[in-house]
């Protein structure tokens, strides 16, 4: 027992040697460091945040982020920055943009005109073939006066 | 009758818009970005000059004439790849620039002298300076700029004879 919680030890320490170590002057500003990271995308492993990927391009993202935070620039001067230079791209949280407009607008559109259409061809149908036609309603009205006639 | 006939073919426009979408989505590459800088003038920098220690060079290198900036780096073996094709793009007159990215100067010096020197300037950018202000995610990466400074276009991935004669060629001639 003793001897796996010294490995246990000795494999918690390896990895803590892995990881790039960010020191901040307050809370506000890890807690901004840890959110750009998670909202940020590395351009060269396309499905990772920068905080997740090891590629190198992601280090130099984060370290730039780093130094963006620690000189005391908020989130949006974080991102702009990022994204002048790399394009909305770089954003997980991408902005409304009108491509983006479409892209969400779409499905309703398809749902709001296919509603229209149905309606529309539902009215139409009931217009041109009603339940009973006029001809047949005198008949109707004969047989029913015929049959109440008949019971009595 | 006019309203039929839409009801006929509008489906049928709406499946082909999206046919030829999906089909252009088939063939497009989407590690291919298209880099923001297209139409704005090379970032402002500073950076040493690959072999003289002491020599700076600034943004007004890329004013004057139309020219390629290469990304390159030794430990990218496309660049290896491309580079041949560099030297004879240098040869024919091409003025080539080149931005050496996070790189070992000595082992840059010993490609150059190995492999032939296709460029007019070389910038030594070590902690990747000039290529995170130009949004550079891989190497090697070819931009094509104006005599005015100005980014026309950007080529991720190996410039060979035949992207260059189909893209870049009929863009980098009609750069003034």
């Amino acid at each position: 027992m003793r001897v796996l919680v010294l490995l246990l030890g000795l494999i918690s320490s390896a990895a803590f040697a892995a990881i790039d170590v960010y020191e901040f002057d307050s809370e506000q500003q890890e807690a901004l460091f840890r959110e750009l990271t998670q909202e940020l995308r590395c351009p060269k492993c396309q499905n990772n945040n920068i905080a997740d990927s090891n590629a190198g391009l992601a280090q130099d993202l984060r370290e730039k982020t780093y130094q963006l935070v620690k000189q005391g620039n908020d989130k949006q001067q974080v991102l702009d920055y990022m994204v002048d230079r790399y394009g909305n791209f770089v954003r997980y949280d991408p902005p409304l943009t009108p491509a983006v407009l479409i892209l969400w607008l779409s499905p309703l559109l398809v749902i709001v005109f296919g509603g229209v259409y149905l309606l529309g061809r539902n009215r139409n149908s009931s217009e041109k073939e009603p339940l009973v036609e006029e001809g047949e309603r005198e008949r109707l009205a004969k047989l029913i006066e015929q049959t109440e006639r008949d019971k009595q | 009758m006019n309203k039929r006939l839409l009801y006929f073919f509008l489906p049928l426009v709406v499946f082909l818009a999206v046919s030829v979408f999906l089909f252009r989505g088939l063939y497009s590459d989407p590690t291919e970005l298209e880099s923001v800088l297209v139409g704005k003038p090379v970032p402002q920098f500073e950076l040493q000059d690959i072999y003289e220690l002491d020599k700076q060079h600034h943004s007004n290198i890329f004013e004057g004439e139309p020219l390629l900036l290469n990304v390159w780096a030794t430990w990218c073996p496309t660049c290896r790849a491309e580079h041949e094709f560099l030297n004879t793009l240098a040869e024919q007159g091409v003025k080539i620039i080149g931005l050496n990215y996070k790189d070992d100067r000595g082992k840059a010096i010993n490609w150059l002298a190995q492999l032939g020197n296709p460029y007019a300037i070389n910038l030594y950018d070590e902690k990747g300076l000039l290529a995170l202000d130009l949004g550079v995610y891989g190497a090697p990466e070819t931009y094509l700029i104006d005599s005015q400074g100005i980014i026309r276009y950007r080529h991720v991935g190996d410039v060979n004879a035949r992207n260059w004669q189909q893209e870049l060629a009929p863009i980098f001639s009609a750069m003034e």
